[in-house]
């Protein structure tokens, strides 16, 4: 089967179908930045970008994905040069283990693409989709043990440009 | 000497490890890549106890390479931890005990395998279900961390029944579980009769000894490496069985294995906060002046390992009164072991002890802050500063009494304790080319920021800029460490690295090893953190929902080493402790003799949504005496007393004293 992550493609023999799209990034192609935190689509820290949306790269079969661009926090950012939610998150001490980070990371960005949309959150009231409150909500997919959110939601404002 | 051009220390510095993190390429322990890497998955115990007769396999699971369970396993040699003694006997102690590994050439394969496992058990009766009156209980010797059961001065009976004003109240708190976002996870690889461990743990270099013994091999045959650390909280304190478990595997096979717990058996296998019963009387005279405590904690350990959360040890610190009773009693049930978890015993006393305090306060019409500084002198500054930031004064004392449209409103105050200690490390600093420097030790970060604190300590004893510091750290081969727990890491690392560098400068040459055993024997006893946790709540007069507004946390924790990665360890106990105040619970089904929530859908954490406004501030005053850097440890104070705020806000709010945690709407209506 194939794979096309952050521009590459992969080809994967002999792939198991059952294989997971985190466990084909992780354990076979070696991209470990997606992290396994539940393996059940609880806790973020496995979210990527699947065709730019973000998705629990836990709950997807790889087979089902060879059509998909699929990008990790591997892919972000040019060289030498971080994204700027990274840049936020270096800039506001938005972790701590670091080991959800890459899941903050990719799910922001794929929020931030979502309220650059107009789709509305639990919480939304008016035009304002990007407040405090805004972010804190549409980001609660994410979990953080260590307790990093308050440093996370300026990270984000930051690299919302706000 | 240091001069102030490059004084590092006390400044902001980003964690060195950021552009790591941030990229992906931190690696944790399940992320080296090895040839042939196989993959264990664990069977665990449907029952709580009883005896397992038999394991039959389905020769159809294609890609097993070895189901072990105790009918098949090696020997393997005793260490202070039975439960490290995995498939060593046929017992069952507790429901989710690993009693067979499967390791096979994929995780599907593995994981499938052990899904379709027979288990023949005999099982017995279980005894899984906590009560003050347990006919089992006793009083064990010595609570954590190894400090005795029970105290006493002067005549608390007697106090007590001759005080003016008395509460007499219980509280319960439910089992807890650390839940660090990284699943405790080894690769274990031999190479001839060395093993190589790539685990997540909080102490590389005892891991290296335990698991040196459990094989035979001398620890400096086992080599740990521990670069990045996903969270650990004190469940990643000692060697856990995936551990051995990868060990063991890769004896047997030959490869490589990846060991990774799932969630779900996180919930059994690595530890958790024992639940609490817990008594407490305080007495005082009608002008608030506390004459008298009794605090008696009930709690349970397993069959396996006596462990007991020490919650009433907190008492004999924090108010010094003339009649002092604390004790504890634990009762041994079918159930897993608990163990650290953050602020252990601390945490849940403190909860009952400034949630008494509260009761107090209302019973003498005082104010709650007043009743503090007048009982806890030591606190005095720190209260007051936090008092002050937190806009405390004016506060009408009645519950019940502020409602804006369907929210009730209400503040609550608590203090804050930890002790300040230090343990045993080792440290060595080289010369290199270009005045830079290298420093190494045994050390880990599991987000902490130590890998940063301890280049900056450095740099200021050699008087270079931190660039010119190379840190080493989490690798058992390093000069041997102690244990990142107990608030106790900057302290004792630093102490070392400190020794070292001052070493290197006064007798010069290329290296210095610097070993604090010594001195830290000689340490200052007794020192403590202290603080104040401030709340306020809003409570929905109609799905009684439970709002955290505001949480402040003023801290006089001696010199605060770097702002930027304290505020983080102080903001994030307190986050953990708004979870024990309102969301963390894990729920027992006395039938399976499990925890039923044991996943992260179920068990509730505070998520992003959860937290508001939140802030600390701290008394930056280096505290002498105590080690070179005059700092107390930070880690764990935020999770003392900031739960007894956030609920004595929410009386505040609703009138409604909620003993028994977490605090739930369905408590409230």
């Amino acid at each position: 089967m194939r794979l096309t992550v952050n521009g590459a493609q992969h080809h994967l023999v002999g792939l198991d179908p059952r294989t997971t799209l985190l466990d084909a990034l992780r354990e076979h192609l070696h991209l470990t930045g997606a992290k396994k935190g539940c393996d059940h689509g609880q806790c973020g820290a496995c979210t990527v970008l699947l065709d730019g949306r973000r998705v629990n790269s836990c709950l997807i079969l790889a087979i089902t994905q060879q059509d998909a661009e699929v990008t990790t926090v591997e892919g972000l950012g040019r060289r030498g040069e971080p994204h700027p939610v990274q840049q936020g998150f270096l800039d506001h001490d938005g972790f701590q283990c670091g080991y959800c980070t890459p899941g903050q990371i990719c799910s922001a960005i794929g929020m931030l693409d979502e309220a650059g949309k107009g789709w509305p959150s639990a919480v939304t009231e008016d035009d304002d989709l990007l407040s405090d409150r805004e972010i804190r909500e549409r980001m609660s997919g994410n979990l953080c043990r260590c307790g990093a959110y308050p440093a996370m939601v300026p990270a984000i404002r930051q690299a919302a440009g706000r | 000497m240091t001069s102030m051009l490059t004084r590092a220390v006390g400044a902001p510095l980003p964690r060195l490890e950021g552009p790591a993190k941030v990229s992906g390429a931190a690696r944790y322990a399940a992320e080296y890549p090895q040839d042939r890497m196989a993959y264990g998955w664990i069977v665990q115990s449907p029952v709580a106890r009883g005896r397992l007769d038999a394991v039959l396999t389905d020769p159809a699971e294609e890609d097993v390479l070895v189901v072990l369970w105790h009918g098949n396993a090696p020997h393997l040699e005793q260490t202070d931890d039975p439960e490290l003694a995995v498939f060593q006997s046929d017992r069952i102690g507790y429901r989710g005990q690993p009693v067979a590994l499967v390791v096979a050439t994929s995780l599907e394969a593995a994981r499938r395998a052990a899904q379709v496992i027979h288990l023949d058990i005999a099982a017995e009766e279980h005894d899984v279900e906590l009560r003050a009156d347990h006919p089992d209980r006793y009083t064990p010797e010595s609570v954590v961390p190894d400090v005795p059961a029970v105290s006493g001065t002067g005549d608390a009976e007697t106090a007590l029944a001759s005080a003016a004003v008395t509460v007499d109240v219980t509280y319960v708190t439910p089992p807890l579980h650390n839940n660090p976002m990284e699943p405790h996870a080894t690769i274990a690889r031999w190479d001839g009769q060395d093993l190589i461990l790539y685990d997540s743990n909080q102490h590389p270099s005892g891991i290296a000894e335990t698991l040196g013994t459990v094989f035979g091999l001398p620890a400096e045959r086992v080599h740990v490496v521990t670069e990045h650390v996903g969270g650990g909280f004190g469940s990643k304190g000692s060697a856990r069985p995936n551990a051995v478990l990868a060990a063991l595997g890769s004896w047997v096979t030959g490869r490589p294995v990846q060991m990774a717990l799932p969630r779900q058996a996180m919930f059994s296998m690595v530890g958790h906060r024992a639940p609490t019963v817990q008594h407490i009387r305080i007495g005082a005279s009608q002008d608030g002046v506390l004459t008298a405590i009794d605090h008696q904690t009930h709690t349970q350990s397993s069959r396996l390992f006596e462990f007991v959360e020490s919650a009433s040890v907190v008492t004999r610190d924090v108010y010094p009164v003339p009649h002092l009773r604390t004790g504890h009693q634990v009762v041994r049930l079918d159930m897993p072991t608990p163990r650290w978890m953050r602020a252990p015993g601390e945490a849940p006393g403190m909860i009952a002890l400034e949630c008494a305090m509260d009761e107090l306060a209302e019973r003498l019409g005082a104010d709650p802050l007043d009743l503090r500084l007048r009982n806890a002198p030591r606190h005095e500054r720190v209260l007051r500063a936090g008092a002050e930031r937190f806009g405390w004064s004016g506060r009408d004392p009645r519950p019940r009494r502020r409602r804006s449209g369907e929210w009730w409103t209400g503040t609550g105050m608590a203090l804050a304790t930890y002790p300040a200690t230090a343990m045993p490390s080792t440290a060595r600093v080289r010369a290199l080319a270009d005045d830079e420097y290298e420093v190494a030790i045994a050390a880990t970060d599991l987000g902490t920021g130590a890998r940063t604190i301890l280049a900056q300590i450095a740099a200021d004893e050699l008087d270079v800029p931190v660039g010119r510091i190379h840190i080493r750290i989490g690798d058992s081969t390093l000069p041997r460490a102690s244990v990142a727990g107990g608030s106790s890491g900057s302290a004792s690392w630093g102490w070392a690295v400190t020794g070292a560098c001052r070493e290197l400068r006064s007798r010069g040459g290329r290296e210095a090893v610097f070993d604090t055993t010594e001195l830290v024997r000689e340490q200052k006893e007794g020192q403590h953190a202290c603080g104040a946790h401030f709340a306020e709540v809003r409570v929905s007069a109609v799905t009684g929902e439970i709002r955290v507004s505001r949480l402040f946390g003023m801290y006089d924790a001696g010199r605060i080493l770097n702002p930027r990665t304290a505020r983080a360890q102080f903001l994030g106990g307190m986050i953990m402790g708004m979870g024990m105040a309102l969301h963390e619970e894990s729920v027992l089904d006395p039938a399976q003799g499990t925890w039923v929530n044991h996943d992260l859908a179920e068990y509730h954490i505070p998520t992003h949504a959860d937290v508001e406004w939140i802030d600390a501030a701290w008394l930056d005053e280096p505290e002498t005496g105590l080690n070179p850097m005059g700092s107390k440890g930070i880690g764990e104070i935020g999770i003392v007393g900031s739960p007894a705020a956030i609920l004595n806000a929410v009386h505040h709010a609703t009138g409604v004293r909620i003993r028994d945690l977490p605090a739930r709407l369905d408590k409230l209506l």
